[in-house]
């Protein structure tokens, strides 16, 4: 009677309730599925003024383009953004723990967060699951003490440096910096760099394409994210319609349910003040 | 009985390792083919890759093997153009002993005898052969690796293959759909159809795309077309 | 084999002009046999909101009943509808908490948000990764065949009735190019003042 009174209240982190079962498939020759991996290539470079981001948009299940345009900038405070490689799930999830864990950081210490801060909480997050959450992440920001890039992988080592490419595509886009990186790029060169290295990977790895996204942070002032920044492949035109006539599909029987459309009363609601999230 | 390696995993000892041989590689690429009263059209993509990096961008996956008969294939390259070679010798052989070139379902069922011979160290490659039959019908026929052969009216191949098949079906093979008339397609759908379904196995399969070639098979002879894909 | 494999299944979601199409077949199997031809594998959530949960059916119906517990509660301590999206955020959640022992289904969402009246489609992977299109989602053990058909078929801005002739045949011929798919579809169209089921006629073999 009591658990029809008191409703259950999940835990915090993960449940395994299921592993013993899904064992138990597996010895009977069911292996686990894969889930949506971004075969992905994304980049971090510092130039002049910050830093700059960017990320292609394909979302890959095996061989099958699962999303034409994710998102995998992922916003951590209002200083740093972070591209996240791997199984999909993990990136988005480990960002936005990563990133509510800043946010209460910043409210307690009254500060901007050091960018050193996220990095020590990602790879702390990662190395204590031991490379089982499969987030390979560049993680990019201004603080008091300049513009850094990180370099995290899933197994939680990091690394600190002035340009970085992981994921599948990151040897294509390697190459490009490699080749044409230099200390204090202006914001153009520093953009037009970030965009050559993602078509590089757009183009030469099929694990990366569709289109190109920016995020550019400064030192001063708002970051600015360029959300399809180059729309590096269109769809084909379509030589016929395929619209039908209606009535083309046989139909056995049909029912249909009114809706009772209420005037629906929404009451605004006033933002609480909170200061502002990149305040210098 | 108690198996070590499952229940004590700890305990396992490591023992003989067996070295596998892999001959085989998937490079990818697909292939559709539609036969209507008088022609047969046949197209493949041109991306010629493995695991997530591109070979080349511009790779005829189409062999015409004589004036009537044009043949898809995808899979493992090397096989295919070992395939192919060995399929033109014999052709030229048959031209040689009969005087004459020999008809697509003569090339079919050659074929199909060619990919059976090498029954338990198969051809790793789907076939898609597409021409004129003796009747001057367009035809197209479909394998599986190992020399299984079925004549039919449409078929898709290859990476893409499971994407491509179900709107020729619909499309070509007027399938599930009530109030329309069953006639011969023009060849001019059956070419919008074609790269209708290359655009959408482009967006989604990671193996298909750049370009397709695509070859129209009538009494008049073999025309080519090349049309463009998305790169990525 | 994979375990999402195990029972068949397929379910597809569309995106038309101010209204939303959510389809799937009735199979429920056990690998290559057919056990049911009457196996529900999308559920009404809320007036306009319906989930689609294909993959292994044990699985599809625990989830079913826990979202529905959550639902509940939600509507109960907030007294009023839950809308697509924040469903969809509950359910990624519920489904990463599991990210090291996951249900095995791979979920669609559609419905039409019952304050804005946006139509609004999203799929997941089995651990909860959201996706949400401007066009269509495909779940199940076709998706390959609906990927095909829908990049095909779909256009944006159709009316309901001319979504309905799309889903339905894009459905219906992806499924019969699956063995373990099919054996009859049903499909909602939803818009913001009626829900209309239609039971598709398909092949049976």
């Amino acid at each position: 009677m009591t658990s029809v009174l008191i409703p259950e209240i999940s835990s915090p982190g993960f449940s395994f309730e299921n592993c013993q079962r899904n064992n138990l498939l597996l010895q009977k020759g069911f292996p686990a599925p894969k889930a949506v991996k971004t075969g992905t290539t994304i980049v971090g470079i510092i130039y002049a003024d910050g830093v700059i981001l960017g990320a292609d948009t394909r979302a890959t299940e095996n061989t099958v383009v699962s999303d034409k345009n994710c998102q995998k900038i992922h916003y951590l405070a209002g200083n740093m953004y972070c591209c996240g490689a791997g199984t999909a799930a993990d990136t988005e999830m480990t960002t936005l723990t990563v990133s509510s864990q800043l946010e209460l950081q910043r409210l307690h210490t009254g500060r901007t967060v050091p960018v050193a801060t996220a990095a020590t909480l990602l790879k702390r997050m990662l190395f204590r699951y031991q490379g089982y959450i499969g987030a390979a992440l560049v993680l990019g920001g201004v603080d008091r003490s300049g513009p850094h890039i990180y370099c995290i992988y899933p197994h939680g080592s990091v690394d600190k440096l002035p340009y970085a490419t992981m994921g599948s595509g990151s040897l294509a886009a390697m190459a490009v910096f490699e080749a044409n990186w230099k200390p204090n790029l202006t914001e153009e060169e520093g953009k037009k760099l970030v965009r050559d290295a993602i078509a590089a990977g757009i183009f030469n790895d099929l694990g990366s394409g569709s289109n190109v996204d920016l995020c550019v942070i400064r030192n001063v002032g708002p970051a600015q994210y360029l959300r399809t920044y180059e729309e590096a492949n269109v769809k084909g035109k379509k030589q016929g319609s395929y619209r039908y006539n209606i009535g083309t599909t046989a139909i056995l029987k049909q029912r249909v349910i009114p809706l009772e459309v209420e005037s629906a009363n929404v009451q605004p609601v006033q933002p609480m003040e909170v200061e502002a999230s990149a305040s210098h | 009985m108690l198996n070590i390696e499952r229940n004590f995993p700890e305990y396992a000892v490591p023992g003989a390792k067996q070295v596998r041989f892999e001959p085989y590689a998937d490079n990818g690429g697909s292939v559709v083919a539609i036969a209507g009263e008088d022609y047969a059209v046949i197209g493949a993509d041109t991306r010629l890759s493995t695991g997530f990096s591109i070979y080349t961008r511009e790779q005829r996956k189409l062999f015409q093997l004589s004036e009537r008969t044009v043949l898809g294939a995808t899979g493992c390259w090397c096989d295919t153009l070992t395939l192919t070679r060995l399929l033109q010798a014999r052709m030229q052989m048959y031209r040689h002993e009969h005087n004459k070139s020999m008809s697509t379902p003569a090339v079919a069922q050659m074929l199909s005898t060619m990919l059976y011979y090498k029954r338990f160290f198969p051809y790793y490659i789907s076939n898609i052969l597409a021409g004129l039959d003796a009747d001057g019908k367009g035809c197209v026929f479909s394998y599986d690796p190992i020399g299984h052969c079925e004549r039919s009216n449409y078929r898709a191949g290859g990476s893409a293959g499971a994407q491509l098949q179900p709107l020729l079906d619909n499309q070509i093979g007027l399938k599930n759909m009530q109030n329309v008339t069953k006639e011969p397609i023009s060849k001019e759908k059956a070419l919008a159809t074609l790269k209708d379904v290359f655009i959408s196995a482009a967006e989604r399969d990671i193996y298909t795309g750049d370009s397709i070639y695509i070859m129209v098979i009538s009494a008049a002879g073999v025309q080519e077309e090349k049309f463009e894909l998305r790169k990525d | 084999m994979s375990i999402l494999a195990y029972n068949g299944g397929a379910v597809v979601a569309m995106k038309g002009k101010d209204c939303v199409a959510i389809a799937t077949d009735k199979r429920f199997g056990i690998q290559a046999q057919t056990v049911s031809t009457n196996f529900p594998k999308v559920f009404r959530m809320g007036p306009t909101l319906f989930v689609g949960l294909p993959g292994l059916a044990t699985d599809t119906q625990t989830v079913q009943q826990r979202l529905k517990f959550r639902l509940n509660l939600y509507e109960l301590k907030e007294n009023r509808l839950m809308g697509p999206k924040t469903f969809s955020a509950m359910l990624s959640n519920l489904l990463y908490e599991r990210r090291f022992g996951p249900y095995f289904i791979e979920p669609v969402i559609a419905g039409i948000d019952p304050y804005t009246q946006q139509p609004y489609i999203c799929n997941m992977d089995l651990i909860g990764c959201p996706n949400e299109p401007e066009d269509f989602v495909v779940s199940g053990t076709c998706s390959e065949q609906l990927y095909g058909m829908c990049e095909a078929l779909w256009e944006p801005d159709l009316t309901p009735d001319e979504l309905f002739e799309t889903i339905s045949q894009a459905l219906v011929n992806a499924a019969d190019r699956d063995a373990i798919s099919g054996w009859g579809a049903i499909v909602y169209i939803i818009e913001k003042d009626k829900i209309t089921e239609k039971h598709v006629k398909t092949r049976m073999d």
